[in-house]
């Protein structure tokens, strides 16, 4: 029951944010439904769009979405998710790069663990500034995605630079290092398989087990999950900034070893930032993720077919991905149902108040 | 100039759009909200600065300020108006601004944009202080929205601390309930707040067009915003405390000018992730103090 | 003290606050049926009635932060709408919450300008001379540079007075004012508002403590399920006919005594003023050091999060079989010194041994006992969620939170609904038969009552006492002496962080309680 009115909202919404567009572009004096074609052939169109790009591109969206749904359950306030990500695909790649050659096929699996494990250490600087500083995530997260991003420029310009110090990238990863491909002829790579099944994974573990349970309820109540169920608050939102890092940071490694296969600054287009979208249209639902994370993909992934057939910006997805979240705030607050953001909002500062102090 | 001077200068022209920016998120966070939009914010002022800058510089930074205006409305639109999440509404709306600025810019000048330049306020230096020995130049020969800056944060500390609006506002900040028995409105607190916000920042993103760039690129806020924010937090959400942190931000990003006098070579990407290092140790380092945050901040 | 002696209480003079046959519903009930109150100046009025009988919501409506749905009110004779508090204060109505609304961070001085208007320049001299004026006027002690949030409770609420009377208030309304202070400081304020009230104002008083109505107040009103019941000059009145007012002809049944307390507690309580008589098995409870104790605490410092010493030193032990009643007044320590006795908090230093599991009703149970959006379900497995590993079992869970529900009487719509869908009273309910469900071997209890009408604290109590009787370890703290006399089978008193052993007599709690030998 609740589960269709969301799935309905998020449908009516959808289609509000894409109605908006078209006026938009109808407006700019463009052909918009021809740009509203092309960004259904680009994205769902055909068998070569769905698999090739929308998927490609939903892989990294989805397991970001899965890592900021987690962190926001638990009350925190992780935006770090790109440079998170950006911190994964920048060892994985390292992993992929310098890995003896013993390891053969473990190569990629070394690769990407070593990626996800970087990402919660990038997470874990932020936990412990927030559990023994007080320090607002918010401002840490957003400060370290910087760094990381600069951390990369550097890397493609000095230790991980191709050998002819031309371009600000990495060489290609050796083939073993690349995650194999799903379908032969596509672009799309097990690392789809990846997100897929942590979707599942992360709802049943927030659902079905005495860890998520912590989890939710130190979301929903630090002082009632301190006070009356003797949780350590802080060990928690500890062990939720390392998850929730270790996902952004397998989405990085994926994103390294099965799509780009090289390093450079621009590896990311925001995945990090989209995420925050994706997580919250889901209703921060890791199930909900799929399906969004599925739908942002496409929008990106006919985006940029739209770019190419109607000379649209692709930035314009931007706009209808902040649409996209700005009415699904209103439809929450017309609902009366934003209280569990809102009470997100206050439990987070809440524990950091106490963090603080 | 010797290279102290210039180092000097440096921190004062990359401080001064920041501080604008950090001063109005002052105000909106003693009034008990945290506005991540603030970068959309940055940004769209400075969108705003180039499409009015044709009618003169004046008209330009008007335009900075409709826009940046125009986007805090939305902000309070959500985060005030329906009590959205603040973090959330901030987060969509710094989206929205990329797409919006991005698509316009190509929409109006074309794919490339290339060759586009306004013209720049240029410096300008006040006499007799512009001769101070060391500090003279880097303090007074700067861009005229430097000198507003100066103004600004003084006025405000005396606004929020000797006023009694400036009461009002502070207790909105740490306990709306409090102030609304006290007969103060705290949404309109609030809406208030965040245009002015919105003026400043706005004012602080054309400056990076009109006073320093003389041109536009997409994106190229380039995280002025959030920095402002973290520079509220190290400026102890005091005027003249988040001026001086503006202030060492911009001598941390300057850096670069004195190490390469001195002949140092270090990568260029290190010289630009060292601030965001440095506000981050700074934030740590001025934890044990007494936490001076309004308590209601972040709450809706 | 008895309120004849003031000759202006017996002319006729034009009512300052005149509430006349006040209706007001929230939703399908109705908190005031037909509620009428008539303040007289140069006058302290209480306004009088149990838990749930409508007083606040009266005196909501009187400072305009309710609207009535009929009736009228009357300011000085004539009839007033008011829109808002803002209204209210403009009229010279004040009112003093239960919850204070000082705004913790600024100083006095600041908090007064705040509440006096917004506009204009703010002089920090000018208003520290307001703040000193203000109090000199009422005979009030207070610091105008001390920061709201670190005042005791008995300064905050004078900082709330003196914010009223900054405002120019004529009608001074204030919530249950003494439930948090010490017997003296009680007097003290008591004393304060008689100099006020000689000037002409009126002070309106809400209480549900019979005695306080009859020893203070000039007028009396008796609400009763959101009904006038008794409109009377205190001195033309008597504890029976107030009692009867109150509660009904029902409730009473022992009309001679004072008691506005349920049954439960008439058999223990020991009010008399003398020694309470030895009933059977308190010689094993009294003298119970042959047992070992439960809980042992061996002078145990705590410090706050803000690393404010609340406790300097406690030594204390409970035995199975006895309730240890703590009292003390607002901010003695008494918060700090249960959550360490429940295993919440951490001592500094002394020695502190507790059972692994005891269980805890904490003051806010809103905040610190449940969480409101999950289902009764996931707030009964929140109780051992800190310890719990592995997977939840739902279906286990659930089906003993339905054993939970029936045998406590909880009235939920299943173990699905949400917390938030429980009334209080179900809520507080939910926590104690949540506690007891783990049978520990020790409870800690604060305030387990207080928002609780007379039927449901009675109920509570009982279960606490049967608790008690099958040989559980028990701390409770009240925030109602009367309550702890009523129910402890020994008596600790905390005074500024120190903790006491002190007989269970009413006198020398309170004298206690304010540091007194």
């Amino acid at each position: 029951m609740t589960w269709l009115r969301r799935v309905a909202t998020v449908a009516i919404v959808s289609l509000l944010a894409l109605g908006a567009l078209w006026l938009a572009l109808r407006l700019a004096g463009l052909d918009a439904t021809h740009a509203l074609a092309a960004l259904w052939d680009g994205s769902f169109g055909s068998s070569y769009a769905l698999t090739s790009s929308t998927l490609v591109r939903a892989t990294p969206l989805i397991l970001t979405g899965l890592a900021v749904a987690i962190a926001f359950r638990a009350g925190v306030w992780n935006i770090g998710a790109e440079g998170q990500l950006l911190a994964g695909a920048a060892t994985a790649a390292a992993v992929g790069l310098f890995a003896p050659p013993a390891l053969g096929a473990f190569t990629v699996v070394a690769a990407l663990g070593a990626g996800a494990l970087a990402g919660a250490i990038w997470a874990w600087i932020a936990a412990y500034l927030r559990n023994r500083f007080g320090m607002l995530e918010v401002i840490s997260t957003i400060m370290l995605n910087f760094v990381a991003l600069y951390a990369v420029g550097y890397l493609v310009r000095g230790p991980l630079q191709e050998p002819t110090h031309v371009y600000p990238q990495s060489e290609p990863l050796p083939p073993l290092a690349q995650l194999p491909r799903l379908i032969e002829g596509s672009r799309l790579h097990w690392g789809f398989v990846l997100a897929v099944l942590a979707a599942p994974v992360t709802w049943w573990v927030l659902r079905y087990t005495a860890a998520g349970f912590r989890v939710r309820a130190v979301g929903q109540s630090p002082s009632a999950a301190r006070v009356a169920g003797m949780v350590d608050v802080q060990r928690t939102t500890l062990r939720v900034f390392l998850v929730s890092g270790a996902l952004a940071g397998l989405a990085g490694a994926i994103e390294l070893t099965g799509v780009t296969f090289a390093l450079y600054e621009n590896v990311s287009p925001g995945y990090g930032y989209t995420a925050i979208a994706v997580a919250l249209l889901a209703g921060l639902d890791p199930l909900g993720v799929l399906a969004t994370g599925l739908l942002f993909g496409a929008l990106e992934a006919g985006a940029l077919s739209m770019q190419r057939e109607a000379a649209v910006p692709s930035v314009v997805v931007n706009v209808v991905e902040a649409l996209l979240v700005l009415l699904i705030l209103a439809v929450a607050k017309w609902r009366g149902g934003s209280a569990m953001l809102s009470r997100l909002a206050g439990a987070g500062s809440e524990t950091r108040a106490e963090a603080a102090e | 100039m010797g290279s102290a001077e210039e180092f000097l200068a440096a921190a004062v022209r990359t401080g001064t759009p920041l501080a604008l920016a950090a001063l109005g998120e002052t105000v909106v966070e003693r009034a008990g909200v945290i506005n991540i939009g603030l970068e959309g914010i940055v940004l769209a002022g400075a969108f705003g600065g180039l499409l009015a800058a044709g009618s003169g510089l004046v008209a330009g930074f008007a335009g900075a300020v409709v826009a940046g205006v125009l986007v805090a409305a939305l902000f309070a639109l959500f985060a005030v108006g329906m009590r959205a999440d603040q973090i959330i509404t901030g987060v969509a709306v710094n989206l929205l601004v990329v797409g919006l600025t991005g698509a316009l810019y190509r929409a109006i000048y074309g794919a490339t944009g290339a060759a586009l330049t306004v013209p720049t306020t240029g410096t300008l230096a006040i006499p007799f202080l512009s001769r101070i020995p060391l500090v003279g130049r880097a303090l007074f020969d700067q861009a005229p929205p430097t000198y507003v800056v100066y103004c600004v944060a003084p006025l405000l500390a005396w606004w929020l601390y000797r006023t009694r609006s400036g009461l009002a506002l502070r207790a909105v900040g740490e306990r709306p309930d409090a102030a609304r028995a006290a007969g103060v409105a705290p949404a309109r607190v609030r809406w208030l707040a965040i245009l002015l916000g919105g003026v400043l920042g706005g004012v602080g993103g054309g400056m990076l067009v009109l006073s320093q760039a003389g041109t536009f690129a997409e994106g190229m806020s380039a995280g002025r915003g959030f920095i402002a924010i973290a520079i509220v937090a190290l400026g102890r959400w005091h005027p003249l405390g988040v001026l001086a942190a503006a202030l060492l931000f911009g001598a941390a990003s300057a850096l670069q000018f004195l190490f390469q006098a001195m002949g140092w070579a270090l990568p260029y990407q290190l010289f630009l992730a060292l601030p965001y290092v440095l506000t981050l140790l700074a934030l740590a380092g001025l934890a044990g103090r007494r936490a001076v945050a309004p308590a209601a901040l972040g709450q809706p | 003290m008895t309120s004849t002696d003031d000759p202006s209480s017996h002319i006729s003079s034009p009512a300052l606050l005149a509430l006349e046959h006040i209706a007001k519903r929230f939703g399908r009930v109705a908190a005031l049926s037909d509620a009428s109150l008539v303040a007289r100046p140069s006058t302290v009025h209480a306004l009088l009635g149990e838990n749930g009988a409508g007083k606040t919501t009266l005196m909501r409506i009187a400072f305009g932060e309710l609207r009535p749905d009929s009736g009228t009110i009357g300011i000085d004779g004539s009839a007033v709408e008011l829109a808002s508090p803002a209204d209210a204060l403009a009229r010279g109505i004040g009112m003093v919450h239960q919850h204070f609304t000082a705004v913790p961070a600024m100083t006095v001085a600041e908090n007064v300008a705040l509440a006096s208007g917004t506009r204009g320049r703010f002089r920090p001299a000018e208003a520290r001379a307001r703040v000193l004026k203000l109090c000199e006027e009422v005979g009030l002690e207070l610091d105008p540079d001390a920061v709201a949030a670190e005042l005791s409770v008995g300064m905050q609420q004078r900082l709330e007075i003196v914010k009223a009377l900054a405002r120019g208030a004529r009608v001074l309304i204030l919530d249950e004012p003494t439930a948090m202070l010490a017997p003296a400081e009680g007097e003290e304020l008591l004393a304060m508002l008689r100099r006020f009230t000689s000037r002409g104002n009126s002070a309106v008083i809400i209480t549900h403590k019979l005695r306080e109505a009859l020893s203070v107040a000039d007028d009396i009103t008796v609400l009763r399920r959101g009904r006038t019941t008794l409109g009377a000059r205190a001195a033309d009145t008597d504890a029976e006919q107030l009692t009867t007012a109150m509660l009904g002809e029902s409730h009473i049944v022992h009309p001679r005594r004072e008691r506005t307390l349920p049954p439960v507690r008439e058999e223990r309580s020991g009010r008399d003023g003398v020694v309470r008589e030895a009933g059977p098995g308190d010689g094993r409870r009294l003298g119970s050091d042959a047992s070992e104790a439960v809980i042992e605490a061996r002078d145990i410092v705590l410090r706050d999060d803000r690393g404010v010493t609340r406790v300097r030193g406690a030594t204390l032990g409970v035995h199975a079989g006895e309730i240890l009643g703590v009292a003390g007044v607002e901010g003695a320590g008494q918060h700090e010194l249960l959550r360490a006795l429940a295993g919440r908090m951490k001592p500094t230093s002394g020695s502190l041994r507790i059972p692994e599991r005891a269980g805890f009703v904490p003051a806010d149970r809103q905040r610190d006992a449940l969480v409101m959006d999950f289902t009764l379900a996931e707030n009964v497995a929140l109780a051992g969620a800190g310890a719990a590993h592995g997977r939840m079992h739902w279906p286990a869970i659930e089906r003993s939170t339905g054993e939970l529900l029936d045998r406590y009487g909880i009235v939920a719509a299943g173990v699905h609904a949400s917390a938030s869908s429980l009334s209080g009273g179900n809520q507080q309910k939910l926590v104690l038969a949540r506690e007891l469900a783990r049978s520990p071997r020790a409870l800690v209890a604060e305030n387990p009552t207080r928002g609780l009408d007379i039927a449901a604290a009675a109920a509570l109590q009982r279960q606490l006492l049967d608790a008690r009787d099958a040989g559980m370890a028990i701390v409770l703290y009240s925030s109602d002496l009367d309550e702890v006399l009523a129910l402890a089978d020994r008596l600790v008193v905390m005074f500024e962080g120190v903790a006491r052993d002190v007989a269970l007599d009413r006198e020398a709690a309170g004298r206690a309680m304010l540091g007194a030998a």
